[in-house]
C-alpha cells in the first residue's frame, strides 16, 4: 500500500492504495465520490470522465498513485458555489441532454473541458469532440444542443425541444 | 413552453438535478457494512462438459469468504422462463433447465462455473485464477441452420433437439397464403438477416445481496427494470423464498432497453450466498462480462414473400424465421420471436392473408431476449425492406405503393389475431413528406454527385403494439404472468401527493412525467406530487417498465387510484360545505358546488381527511389513500413514417446519414420534451443497428466483439440532428389517457430507413442487382455490393 494525496474538488484528501488502484475506484471507494461513473474495462465509454490538472482524463486510465499531488475535480465539484447547476449542467437539464444519467457525469467533464479550449464550438466539432464519451439514451442530439447552447450559441433552429 | 405545467408541457425533468452533479444512487454506488465482494469464475468455451472443479487451492487463499460451486446450488430451482409458447402441432416447447451456476457442462462462452467472494474484488478475480476446471470440450453449435441437421451436436442432451419450438400463425391460413402466392401476378422475395445485438445501457449490472439473520429477511439490490418480476421469479422459482421475506429494489438504474427485464444467475447467486457466507454479497459487472452474460437481442433469419396483384395491392405474406434462444431460455426470449413479432406482420397495410412460421433454436452462445422492440424491429425490418424491393420490381413509387395498401378504417382486425384500435397512416405520411421536402431530393443528390457522393432516400412506415398487455390474452398465450400495473395514490395531510408505482423509471423520466398527470386531475402544481419507484417494499406488486407501458398501463393504474382518491375527497367536500355529493366539481385544485360560490381548498379537505373533526365518519372512513391495478383491454399501436438520406462514398462504402425524419403518432403526449427524447435515443439505437452493431461470434462459439474495442456503439459522430414529429395524434380509445408510448418506436422504424436509403444511393449509380444489403451496413458490405461481392 502507498499513500497518496491530492485536491479533490478543492479540499485535501489523502488513502492507501495499492499500486494497481486505479483513480476511478480511489475517487468512488475511497473517496465515495460515486458521481464518477465505471461503464467499460476498456477506456471507451468516458463515463468517468474527471479533470485532474485542469485537463480531461479518463479516470480509468489513470492509476490512483499517478495522481498523488495533482488537483481532480470530479462531477461532484461542478456545481456553482451556491449549490446551483453550472452553465452547462444547467444546458444539459434545460434541453434535455440526459435521460438515465449514467454517461452524464462524463459527458459534462468532457463538455466543460471542450468549451475551455473552444468557447464556440460547431456542431461537428462537438460530436467529434465527444468520441470518446457514449451515450446509450439521447441518441446524441440533446448533447450536442446542450453544449452550444451552454457556449452562447442560439440553439433555438434546432428541430425539437 | 407551458412551466410546471400538466398534460402537455414541456417540464424539465427534476431527476436531473441529482444526476448532473453526482447525486444518483445506482446500485454499484451502495455500499453495506461488512459486504464481500463476489467474482464469477465463466467458462471461456462455449460447449463442454465440466469433469471437475477443484477449489482448494483457491479458497486458502487471502481474503477469501467462500466459493460456490454448481454442487452449491443442486437444492435450487432452475432460473425460469416467463412464457410457454405452443408450437403449431400442438405441442409446447422444449425447456431445458438453466442452473444459477454451471452443472455438468458449460454452454456458453460466459457460464458462470464459480462464484468466488471475497474481502475484496482483487482478492476475489485473483482467487479465481486459482481455481482449477477441468473441461472436456465439446463441438459448438452456432450456426442456427446447422444446428437443426440431422446427427448435430446437442446443446441439450436432455432435450430431443436443439429445436426450441416451430410456431405457425395463423396455422389455419398456411394453406390458404400458399395458394394466394401460387396465383398472385408478383411475388416479391427477400431473404435478410436481422443481426444479433448487444443492449449495452451503459450501466453495467450489479447485484448486491444482502440476508438479516435476526429476521430472516433477504434483500436484493439489483439493476432491474422491474423489481417485482425478480422478487417473483427469484423468490418463488429458484431460491424457495416467500415474497413477505425477500424486498428486491432497484434504484436509479443506468439504462436498460429491455436487456433489464430478465432474472439473471448472478442476482439469485448473490442473494443465495449473503445467506451462506453470512455477508453482504456485491457483484459488478465489468463490460466484458457484460458481453458474455447479458442477454442478447435480434438475431433471426428470415425469408420473406409477398404476394400482390398487378396494381400492387397486397394479396399474401409468408415467412419463415430462424430465431436464435442462445443456450437457455431467458425470461421473455420465447416470446420475441412469436407473439411479438408474428402479431405485427401486418404492419400498416391491409393484407389479408398471413402465415408466420418460426423456429427457435438453442445454440451455444448468450441467451437472446428483448432489447428495445424486440420482435416488432424485426418484424418491421422484414416487412418495409420487401415492400422497398417490390417497389423497385414493380416500377412503382414506394410511398405510393404503401398508401396504396395502408389500412385506413378503424377498429382493423389483422388476419394476425390484434386489432388496431386508431391511428392514420396516411397523416403520418402526409406530415413526414412535408419535413423532409421530398421534392427537394434531386437537387440534394444531384449536389451530392458533384462532390463525388451517391445520394439515397430511404422511406418506411412501422407499427408496434405497446403497453403490454391485456392479462386474460397473454395468458392465452403461454405468459405465465399478469402484465398489468398498480399504484397507491397516497394524499398527505396537508395535501401534497405520493404516488408508489410499480412501474420503473431508467431514463425515462417518469418522476417528471407522472405528476404532470397527477397536477392536470386536481388542479396542483407538480411539485406537490412525487413519485415513488423501484423498491417492492414500498410498492404495490406492478410488472415494470418495457413495451413502452409505463404511461399507457402504469400511467393508467395511477389515474385510476387518482380517481377513486378524488371521488373520496369529493364526498368530503360534499360535507364541509353541506352539499350534495354529485354537484362537487374539483378544478384548480378546489372543491365547488357547482352553481354556487361555495368552494373548499384541496388541502382543506385532505385536512379534514387526517384530521376528522368535522367529517361524515358514519360513511366515510378518514384518510385519502388509494391502490388501484389497471390491466389493459388492448395493446395500444403507435405508428409512424420514417425517413432517411444518405451518402455513399462510392469509393469507400462509406455510408453518412444526412438528414433522418420522424412523424410519429403516439396518441395524447404527456411530456413533449421527453417523447422527443425518447425518440431521438431510440433512432440513433436503430441507425446503429443499420450502420455499425454487430454481435459476432466465431465457428467455434468464441465471442468475436466482447467489449467496446469490438463491438462500435454509435457515437456522437454518427449521427446527425433528427426531425422528429409527433403532432398528428390519434388518441388511444381504450385507455383513461389516450397515449400510446413512445419508448420503441424510433428503434423499430428506423433500421429499413437506412437501408432502404443506402440501396437507393447504390441503385441511382447504376447497381441495378443491388436489393438488399445484410445489416450492419459496414464500408467492407456496401463496397462489396457495389462491386459484386
Amino acid at each position: 500500500m502507498t499513500k497518496v494525496s491530492m485536491t479533490v474538488n478543492g479540499k485535501s484528501v489523502s488513502g492507501n492504495v495499492e499500486g494497481r488502484t486505479l483513480l476511478s475506484a480511489f475517487l468512488r471507494e475511497d473517496l465515495k465520490l460515486t458521481g464518477t461513473h465505471v461503464g467499460c474495462d476498456t477506456s471507451q465509454c468516458g463515463a468517468c470522465v474527471v479533470h485532474v490538472n485542469g485537463e480531461a482524463v479518463k479516470a480509468c486510465t489513470m492509476l490512483a498513485g499517478e495522481a498523488d499531488g495533482a488537483d481532480v475535480t470530479t462531477i461532484e465539484g461542478m456545481a456553482n458555489d451556491d449549490g446551483s447547476l453550472n452553465a452547462i449542467q444547467q444546458a444539459f437539464q434545460d434541453h434535455h441532454g440526459l435521460q438515465c444519467g449514467f454517461c452524464t457525469p462524463g459527458m459534462v467533464m468532457s463538455a466543460a473541458s471542450l468549451l475551455k479550449d473552444n468557447p464556440k464550438p460547431s456542431e461537428g466539432e462537438i460530436r467529434e469532440y465527444l468520441e470518446g464519451n457514449i451515450c446509450r439514451c439521447t441518441g446524441y442530439h440533446n448533447i450536442v444542443k446542450a453544449i452550444m447552447a451552454a457556449s452562447g450559441q442560439d440553439v433555438s433552429a434546432i428541430a425539437a425541444e | 413552453m407551458p412551466k410546471d405545467g400538466g398534460i402537455g408541457a414541456s417540464n424539465k425533468r427534476r431527476e436531473d438535478v441529482r444526476f448532473l452533479t453526482g447525486k444518483g444512487r445506482y446500485t454499484d454506488d451502495i455500499n453495506i457494512h461488512g459486504q464481500a465482494y463476489a467474482y464469477f469464475l465463466r467458462s471461456d468455451v462455449a460447449h463442454g462438459t465440466i469433469n471437475s472443479v477443484d477449489t482448494s487451492a483457491a479458497s486458502a487463499m487471502d481474503g477469501v469468504v467462500g466459493i460456490l460451486t454448481g454442487a452449491d446450488f443442486e437444492g435450487v430451482g432452475s432460473i425460469p422462463c416467463g412464457w410457454q409458447v405452443t408450437d403449431r402441432f400442438g405441442e409446447v416447447m422444449q425447456e431445458p433447465a438453466h442452473p444459477v451456476l454451471a452443472q455438468g457442462k458449460v454452454r456458453h462462452v460466459g457460464d458462470p462455473i464459480a462464484m468466488v467472494i471475497a474481502e475484496s474484488l482483487e482478492q476475489a478475480r485473483t482467487a479465481a485464477e486459482a481455481i482449477e476446471v477441468d473441461i472436456s470440450e465439446l463441438p459448438a453449435v452456432v450456426d442456427m441452420k446447422e444446428a437443426l441437421k440431422d446427427g448435430a451436436t446437442k446443446v441439450h442432451d436432455d432435450l430431443t433437439s436443439n429445436l426450441c419450438y416451430d410456431w405457425g400463425f395463423v396455422e389455419e391460413n398456411r394453406d390458404a397464403v400458399d395458394e394466394a402466392i401460387k396465383g398472385a401476378d408478383h411475388v416479391t422475395t427477400l431473404e435478410l438477416v436481422n443481426q444479433r445485438l448487444v443492449a449495452n445501457p451503459m450501466e453495467p449490472r450489479v447485484a448486491v445481496g444482502d440476508y438479516n439473520a435476526g429476521t430472516d429477511d433477504s434483500t436484493l439490490y439489483t439493476t432491474s427494470q422491474n423489481p417485482h418480476v425478480i422478487r417473483l421469479l427469484m423468490g418463488a422459482f429458484v431460491l424457495g423464498i416467500p415474497e413477505h421475506k425477500l424486498r428486491v429494489v432497484a434504484p436509479d438504474v443506468g439504462g436498460g432497453f429491455g436487456t433489464k427485464i430478465f432474472h439473471y444467475a448472478e442476482e439469485a447467486a448473490c442473494t443465495f450466498a449473503a445467506k451462506r457466507v453470512g455477508r453482504p454479497v456485491k457483484w459488478t459487472a465489468s463490460r466484458s462480462e457484460a458481453f458474455m452474460s447479458d442477454a442478447h437481442g435480434r438475431d433471426h433469419v428470415t425469408k420473406i414473400e409477398l404476394a400482390m396483384d398487378k396494381d400492387g395491392n397486397f394479396l399474401a405474406l409468408r415467412t419463415d424465421t430462424h430465431a436464435n434462444m442462445g443456450a437457455y431460455l431467458s425470461t421473455f426470449a420465447p416470446s420475441v420471436p412469436t407473439w411479438l413479432h408474428g402479431t405485427l406482420m401486418a404492419g400498416n397495410y391491409k393484407t389479408p392473408l398471413i402465415y408466420v412460421n418460426v423456429k427457435a433454436v438453442f445454440t451455444n452462445t448468450v441467451p437472446v431476449d428483448a432489447y428495445r422492440g424486440a420482435g416488432r424491429p424485426e418484424a418491421t425490418f422484414q416487412l418495409e425492406r420487401v415492400i422497398d424491393k417490390a417497389a423497385r420490381e414493380m416500377g412503382m413509387d414506394p410511398i405510393k405503393l404503401r398508401r396504396k395498401n395502408f389500412v385506413t378504417e378503424f377498429p382493423y382486425a389483422t388476419p394476425v389475431a390484434v386489432e388496431y384500435d386508431t391511428g392514420d397512416y396516411h397523416a403520418t405520411m402526409d406530415k413526414l413528406e412535408e419535413i423532409i421536402d421530398r421534392k427537394g431530393f434531386a437537387a440534394r443528390r444531384a449536389e451530392s454527385e458533384k462532390n463525388g457522393k451517391l445520394r439515397g432516400l430511404g422511406i418506411n412506415c412501422y407499427i408496434e403494439a405497446c403497453g403490454i398487455a391485456p392479462s386474460n390474452l397473454v395468458g392465452q398465450l403461454g405468459a405465465r404472468a399478469g402484465l398489468y400495473e398498480s399504484a397507491t395514490v397516497r394524499v398527505n395531510a396537508t395535501g401534497g401527493v405520493v404516488v408508489m408505482t410499480g412501474s420503473h423509471s431508467h431514463g425515462q423520466g417518469h418522476e417528471t412525467s407522472f405528476p404532470q398527470v397527477i397536477a392536470e386531475m386536481i388542479g396542483i402544481d407538480p411539485s406537490m406530487v412525487e413519485i415513488v419507484h423501484g423498491d417492492t417494499a414500498n410498492t404495490p406488486m406492478g410488472m415494470g417498465t418495457y413495451g413502452s407501458r409505463s404511461l399507457a398501463v402504469g400511467g393508467s393504474a395511477m389515474v385510476k387510484a387518482a380517481e377513486k382518491v378524488i371521488n373520496k375527497a369529493k364526498k368530503i367536500a360534499a360535507h364541509l360545505m353541506e352539499a350534495s355529493e354529485g354537484d362537487i366539481e374539483l378544478k384548480d385544485g378546489a372543491f365547488t358546488v357547482a352553481g354556487t360560490d361555495k368552494s373548499v381548498a384541496w388541502g382543506d379537505v385532505t385536512l379534514a381527511a387526517y384530521v376528522p373533526h368535522n367529517y361524515p365518519l358514519e360513511e366515510i372512513e378518514p384518510g385519502l389513500e388509494e391502490t388501484a391495478f389497471y390491466d389493459p383491454a388492448n395493446f395500444t399501436y403507435p405508428a409512424g413514417a420514417y425517413s432517411c438520406e444518405v451518402e455513399v462514398d462510392p469509393e469507400t462504402g462509406k455510408v453518412t446519414i444526412e438528414r433522418f425524419a420522424a412523424a410519429d403518432d403516439f396518441g395524447n403526449i404527456v411530456n413533449p420534451m421527453i417523447v422527443d427524447g425518447q425518440v431521438h435515443g431510440g433512432l440513433a439505437q436503430g441507425i446503429g443497428q443499420a450502420l455499425l452493431e454487430n454481435c459476432a461470434y466465431d465457428d467455434d462459439g468464441q465471442l468475436l466483439s466482447g467489449s467496446y474495442m469490438d463491438y462500435a456503439m454509435p457515437r456522437a459522430d454518427d449521427v446527425p440532428f433528427y426531425d422528429v414529429d409527433h403532432s398528428c395524434q390519434t388518441p388511444c380509445t381504450h385507455n383513461p389517457l389516450g397515449v400510446k408510448g413512445c419508448g420503441e418506436a424510433g428503434a423499430i422504424g428506423s433500421p429499413p430507413s437506412v437501408v432502404n436509403a443506402v440501396v437507393d444511393a447504390l441503385q441511382s449509380a447504376g447497381h441495378k442487382d443491388v436489393y438488399h444489403i445484410d445489416m450492419p451496413l459496414t464500408p467492407s458490405r456496401v463496397w462489396s455490393a457495389m462491386n459484386g461481392g
